[in-house]
């Protein structure tokens, strides 16, 4: 095991598919000689020069779909934007073209591109640069979308995303760049899309978080641990698609569930999640299912009202306390 | 200073506020070419294979406009009919192995992309045996085999694809180019401008053409863009024409051209070729926003009589043999409908297929 920083796997995981594959080829604002926003694709002009790590234009629509049509001609583009929320501006060429271009050419062509970069908030942004798109990208068929929570994940399954023969919204966040973790040192690595992780045991209540919720979930798991409560960790890592066994093998185990999800609340992740577990896993719950999302209002500035939007820890806690009836 | 009391207006009024008895022209044509076959490399073969492959394409969408009125089948159906020497001349002039994508209007370029009427017509039907097995319908057409990437159904959406698949030949250094086709609407769509800016910024071998056929939709040029069209290049330093699209021999002269020109410096052009739709917008539309005495000027320059009408003063063919492709045209287009009505429709297990290239994933399938 190697201990790496998120944005290092990232990079990891790039330079290793595009020294393997030469059509892999990555675009985006400031990827190349300003070496990444976020530094993920430091050196990676050094090494494979200007046709393979292009700089675009402030033009996420355009360079969104001539991505999507250069992967219609067999290349395999990583799209990089500098976060999901400038993405908003390439919906029409992720949700109308990239998904949906090969059934609607009953099968004739096909999308193998990776459109990847930060989701969420990134701390005291405003309103437009603190949305989680996961859940969004999630309702559509055809996409694929990823958001791990630790250098290993990201390392593993963005190899399998620059791999898969259909479109990924593979997302990262801004606040994890810098976080350290082990990462495998396997040749190769490569994590299968649509597998959740458990990430604690636990036997007393089940948390699903990924992305950045997972380490909410993680903190607020430790304070629980302190009174005695143990919390089983799932990562689903994949949201879609989504691995629903994991975690209804989970809630048969401990019969009560927490989901704690970074975009808002109707029809998300959580919402989804939830439905699942009552038909599936009914007779199993011992309290309805609880839900930690941001709220139904924008992202505020101000730092006090900021942090009254962002999950937190302590709002796990109370969910957990809810559905444990402590 | 007068105190009169004017009319707020946006956009500029139609017909409505025509009461001097003029035909308002959408679109000025300019002069086609006075080349004849011979000059532009043409041998008389082709110019027979230009008229079959165009009276091809006006009388698959005769045809389709019939059964749709009689209710053999739904949806959109957005014909071509004026247009054909646009796909005609141009496919001509570009190699076989070049790229070609459309928006919506798409059958004629279809079917000058190798796909039969037959697939066609039963893919305008919804049939499993349509050319995008029913998944499609009549705005995505595609036969990749003989690189035509489609009809696309979002105005001005697939422009990106096409600088995309220029990019991608750039990027694979095959000497191909790509050429991508739209209406006068999608020019007022942002995603044009984008394209047209990164195209030449990065030099990719791609043409981008308006073909401007006087409406987006019902609102007729002069009433939804500024300025001339084919100026926008301008701003962009782009090489740019402007050309009579009612005339094969001049889209073919200059595509020709133009094609030339992007396989030698892989540098983009910007071209809009002049046109006029004789039908609406789709079938539903009433054609309030025209004159019949316009559209009348213009069929008086229709494309296919103009090039059976040099066929016959050249004495390429007699009236006997043209008689003879009208004949097998005709066939061949009642044939097409007779396999498109007695094709089966899919499976209901075809509902999940074509979703993926790799392995599928249906989230919560019932």
């Amino acid at each position: 095991m190697a201990v790496l920083q998120f944005r290092e796997a990232i990079r990891e995981a790039l330079d290793e598919e595009m020294e393997r594959d030469e059509n892999v080829f990555i675009m985006g604002e400031e990827v190349a000689e300003y070496n990444g926003a976020y530094k993920v694709s430091e050196g990676l002009l050094d090494k494979y020069g200007f046709k393979r790590v292009i700089d675009t234009p402030i033009s996420e629509l355009g360079f969104a779909g001539i991505g999507v049509g250069a992967a219609m001609k067999g290349l395999r583009p990583v799209v990089e934007f500098m976060t999901f929320n400038f993405a908003v501006l390439a919906a029409d060429q992720i949700l109308n073209h990239a998904s949906k271009v090969r059934y609607m050419l009953g099968g004739q062509a096909s999308v193998p591109i990776v459109f990847r970069g930060p989701n969420g908030s990134a701390g005291q942004l405003a309103a437009t640069h603190s949305v989680a798109y996961d859940s969004m990208y999630a309702q559509f068929p055809g996409l694929s979308v990823i958001y791990p929570s630790e250098p290993d994940d990201a390392k593993g399954l963005l190899k399998s995303a620059i791999r898969n023969e259909d479109p990924v919204i593979f997302m990262e966040s801004e606040q994890m760049y810098g976080l350290r973790g082990e990462v495998s040192e396997e040749e190769d690595y490569l994590i299968p899309i649509g597998k959740a992780k458990v990430k604690r045991e636990g036997s007393d209540v089940t948390i699903v978080a990924t992305g950045k919720m997972y380490h909410i979930a993680k903190q607020a798991a430790d304070q629980l641990s302190k009174d005695g409560v143990e919390a089983e960790i799932i990562d689903p890592r994949t949201i879609k698609p989504f691995d629903i066994e994991t975690v209804v093998k989970s809630v048969k185990k401990t019969n009560r569930c927490v989901i704690v999800d970074e975009s808002h609340p109707f029809g998300g992740l959580a919402s989804e999640v939830g439905f699942l577990i009552q038909r599936e896993a009914f007779d199993y719950l011992d309290a309805p299912v609880q839900r930690v999302t941001l709220p139904d209002v924008c992202a505020p500035f101000s730092k006090p009202l900021f942090d009254l939007w962002l999950p937190d820890a302590k709002r796990v806690i109370e969910a957990v306390n809810t559905v444990a009836y402590r | 200073m007068a105190n009169k009391k004017q009319e707020t207006v946006f956009t500029p009024i139609g017909l409505s506020s025509d009461n001097t008895g003029k035909v308002e022209i959408s679109v000025d044509l300019p002069e086609p070419t006075v080349k004849n076959h011979k000059d532009l490399g043409l041998s008389e073969e082709d110019v027979v294979v230009m008229f079959e492959q165009m009276y091809l394409q006006r009388r698959f969408e005769e045809r389709a406009m019939q059964m749709y009125q009689k209710g053999k089948f739904g949806g959109f159906l957005h014909l071509y009919i004026g247009q054909e020497a646009i796909s005609t001349g141009t496919v001509f002039a570009l190699d076989d192995e070049d790229d070609i994508i459309t928006a919506y209007r798409d059958h004629g370029w279809g079917l000058v992309r190798g796909i039969s009427a037959k697939s066609g017509m039963a893919e305008l039907y919804g049939k499993a045996t349509g050319c995008s097995k029913g998944k499609g319908g009549s705005m995505h057409f595609v036969n990749t085999e003989q690189n035509f990437w489609g009809g696309h159904g979002i105005v001005g959406g697939h422009i990106p694809l096409g600088g995309g698949l220029a990019f991608a030949n750039k990027y694979n250094g095959n000497n191909k180019i790509s050429a991508t086709f739209f209406g006068d609407g999608a020019v007022d769509q942002g995603v044009l401008h984008e394209t047209l800016n990164m195209s030449q910024l990065w030099k990719l071998p791609a043409i981008y053409v308006v073909e401007n056929n006087g409406y987006s939709m019902g609102t007729s040029v002069r009433r939804h863009t500024v300025g001339e069209i084919y100026e926008r290049a301008k701003g962009y330093g782009m090489k740019h024409a402007v050309f009579n699209g009612m005339d094969a021999f001049t889209v073919y002269e200059n595509m020709k051209k133009i094609a030339d020109d992007v396989r030698e410096t892989s540098e983009p052009w910007f071209v809009e070729i002049r046109t006029y739709r004789y039908r609406g917008h789709s079938m539903s539309d009433p054609q309030k926003y025209r004159t019949k005495d316009e559209l009348e000027a213009y069929q008086k320059n229709d494309p296919i009589e103009r090039i059976k009408k040099y066929i016959l003063e050249e004495k390429i063919l007699t009236n006997d043999e043209v008689d003879e492709i009208i004949q097998r045209v005709e066939q061949e287009v009642l044939d097409a409908v007779d396999f498109a009505e007695e094709s089966p429709f899919p499976e209901p297990e075809a509902l999940y297929e074509d979703m993926f290239a790799g392995t599928p994933f249906i989230h919560d399938k019932q």
